[in-house]
């Protein structure tokens, strides 16, 4: 089997900002002291006049963020997750959600692929922290070429976006002619048994346990949920019909991420047994990325193990 | 400024406090401290020193205001109501549910604010947003903001005024109306932000101190702007909490409490006798 090219969605990032600014003069960048490892520096050394740092200063640079968007400008806004929707929440929900200034957050190193930095700087709470804001749209792609074009199309976009993007070199999942649609999950596998409900990096992990269920005797549809606002509730809906039974898998917190919003949505419409992947309500620890991941249960084998469990529950009804 | 002009402006800062009162007294809620302390400030940006159009308040090119101190809304609206940018009459409507007079000014509901505004500290960065983006676009567009003294105590202002001072916004002009309240006492008591004047010198600002509630003074002010060598400005007007209505001056206890009959009633009075003697 080839080798598969592996690439960390940050640098996606970096340099879908470097093309887009190209083509979009009105494009400024903002960073806070990370340009380095939030790859906006790309952008910086192409554009110097179109990039400002804002300094160890998250509050403010989203105060600045929100201002220059009105002025007529496409603003990206970048620091780690931690600290885009962490520390400035607040200012992300009054001053870029309340008034829906179309303002793009570009959050990099979430999760716990973050690796050796550990507990303070993995962050697992981002995508709970967006989501109950009001208009919000959170895109968490699966690879490169997911983020890159999901800056494209967040450019677009007439309202704030939350971009979700890794510090870790992940799989490709996607081809050159792949274009992401902002809302729409994308069905990777068909099934019958089971549906993954997968996004971020875990949806190469999802890919993998398909093919493990399917050695097994089972049969899982496999969806790529890169948006998590506004959820693609048909797709899900769709699955929960289909199979009867529907796994999460995010590298996020089990609680408010994924698995929250699909739990949510189809408690309300269509209720199967949702069982979820991800972190579980504890804080990440320092270690390299990949062995953390399986430390905390982010990889096929526990979503094989979920998805058994999925089935079982389904049975029993 | 002439003497005749001078006399009009102060009819327009007694006008908007009525307003202030009016709709306070209306909402059974809301800030009237804050809102009368700044009356002037407010009145001289909005019909002297601001590039602004009430027919047209999305302008492109027009000056940018940012209430940093968002309680203060009624003493906005009523200014803006006064300048043309919606009915005097829906003062009244202030707080109330379906309004677009919000109890903290909203960028999408009222006609005329450019920023939502509310929890303290984030306007000052909105607006030293707005400064940046108008060097970057070369469009000669000045930017205004105005800050409570008891919100200096939020570190994010800091983090703006390192911003701006660094970056060099000359069209960027921060007035912090220091009237020494805030809610729970004097800003002594509570966590004074002084030095003031010294704290935005040392952040790379032009700092004038001025009386808040002389229209001569702000306008000497606003002339010095912006400054001749590269920096924002800092105005720090020396203000009276509640000022125009006797039994709300310098009490912090009126920070965030609206009259009731009797009392609006008497407010009422001074401020009309006030007026009157202004255009006697």
């Amino acid at each position: 089997m080839a080798e598969i090219k592996k690439t960390a969605t940050r640098d996606a990032y970096g340099k879908a900002l470097v093309d887009l600014g190209a083509q979009n003069e009105k494009l400024l960048v903002l960073d806070a002291d990370l340009a380095a490892a939030t790859k906006t520096g790309a952008f910086k050394k192409a554009n110097p006049d179109r990039f400002f740092d804002c300094g160890i200063a998250e509050q403010n640079l989203m105060g600045v963020a929100a201002g220059l968007t009105t002025m007529g400008f496409t603003v990206f806004a970048s620091t780690f997750a931690m600290f885009a929707a962490g520390r400035a929440f607040e200012q992300v929900r009054n001053t870029i959600g309340y008034p829906h200034i179309p303002v793009k957050i570009g959050a990099t190193h979430a999760g716990i692929s973050v690796g050796e930095d550990g507990a303070s700087h993995q962050c697992c709470e981002d995508i709970a922290l967006m989501r109950t804001i009001p208009g919000m749209t959170i895109i968490n792609p699966a690879d490169a070429r997911e983020a890159y074009t999901a800056v494209f199309e967040a450019a677009k976009l007439d309202g704030p976006v939350y971009l979700r993007f890794g510090r870790l070199a992940v799989p490709e999942v996607f081809g050159e002619d792949y274009t992401i649609e902002i809302g729409k999950g994308v069905e990777l596998k068909p099934g019958t048994d089971v549906t993954i409900a997968a996004t971020g990096l875990m949806v190469n992990e999802a890919n993998i346990a398909a093919e493990q269920l399917a050695a097994a005797g089972i049969s899982a549809r496999v969806l790529n949920i890169h948006t998590i606002k506004p959820l693609d509730t048909e797709i899900l809906i769709k699955a929960a019909k289909e199979t009867g039974a529907i796994v999460t898998a995010e590298e996020h917190s089990v609680i408010g991420g994924l698995g929250g919003a699909v739990a949510e949505a189809l408690s309300d419409i269509y209720p199967v047994p949702v069982l979820r992947v991800g972190v579980q309500d504890v804080f990440g620890s320092s270690g390299p990325a990949v062995e953390m991941l399986h430390v905390y249960g982010l990889d096929a084998a526990h979503i094989v193990e979920k998805a058994k469990a999925a089935i079982a529950l389904k049975q029993r009804a | 400024m002439t003497p005749e002009r001078e006399k009009e402006l102060e009819v327009l800062a007694c006008k908007a406090r009525l307003g202030i009162l009016e709709g306070v007294f209306n909402a059974k809620c809301g800030h009237p401290g804050g809102s009368l302390s700044a009356a002037e400030i407010l009145t001289y940006l909005y019909f002297e020193q601001m590039n602004v159009d009430p027919s047209n308040p999305k302008a492109e090119n027009r000056d940018r205001f940012v209430l940093s101190k968002g309680h203060v809304a009624p003493g906005l609206y009523a200014v803006l109501a006064l300048r043309g940018f919606f009915p005097v009459e829906d003062l009244k409507s202030l707080r109330k549910n379906g309004s677009y007079l919000q109890g903290h000014p909203s960028m999408k509901l009222c006609p005329g604010v450019d920023m939502s505004t509310g929890s303290l500290g984030q306007g000052i960065s909105a607006a030293v947003g707005m400064a940046l983006g108008a060097k970057v676009a070369g469009n000669g567009v000045r930017v205004y903001t105005l800050c409570g003294d008891g919100e200096i105590e939020e570190g994010q202002v800091w983090e703006a005024a390192m911003f701006a001072g660094n970056k060099k916004l000359d069209n960027l002009v921060a007035v912090i109306d220091y009237n020494g309240l805030q809610i729970d006492g004097s800003l002594e008591e509570v966590n004074s932000p002084a030095p003031i004047p010294e704290k935005f010198a040392a952040f790379g600002w032009n700092v004038l101190e001025i009386d808040a509630h002389s229209f001569p003074a702000i306008e000497a002010a606003f002339a010095l702007t912006p400054s001749a060598d590269g920096k924002p400005t800092c105005i720090v007007a020396k203000s009276v909490k509640g000022k125009g209505v006797s039994y709300m001056e310098n009490q912090a206890s009126w920070h965030g409490a609206a009259p009731n009959a009797e009392q609006y009633a008497q407010g009422k009075e001074e401020l009309e006798a006030a007026l009157a003697a202004l255009t006697a």
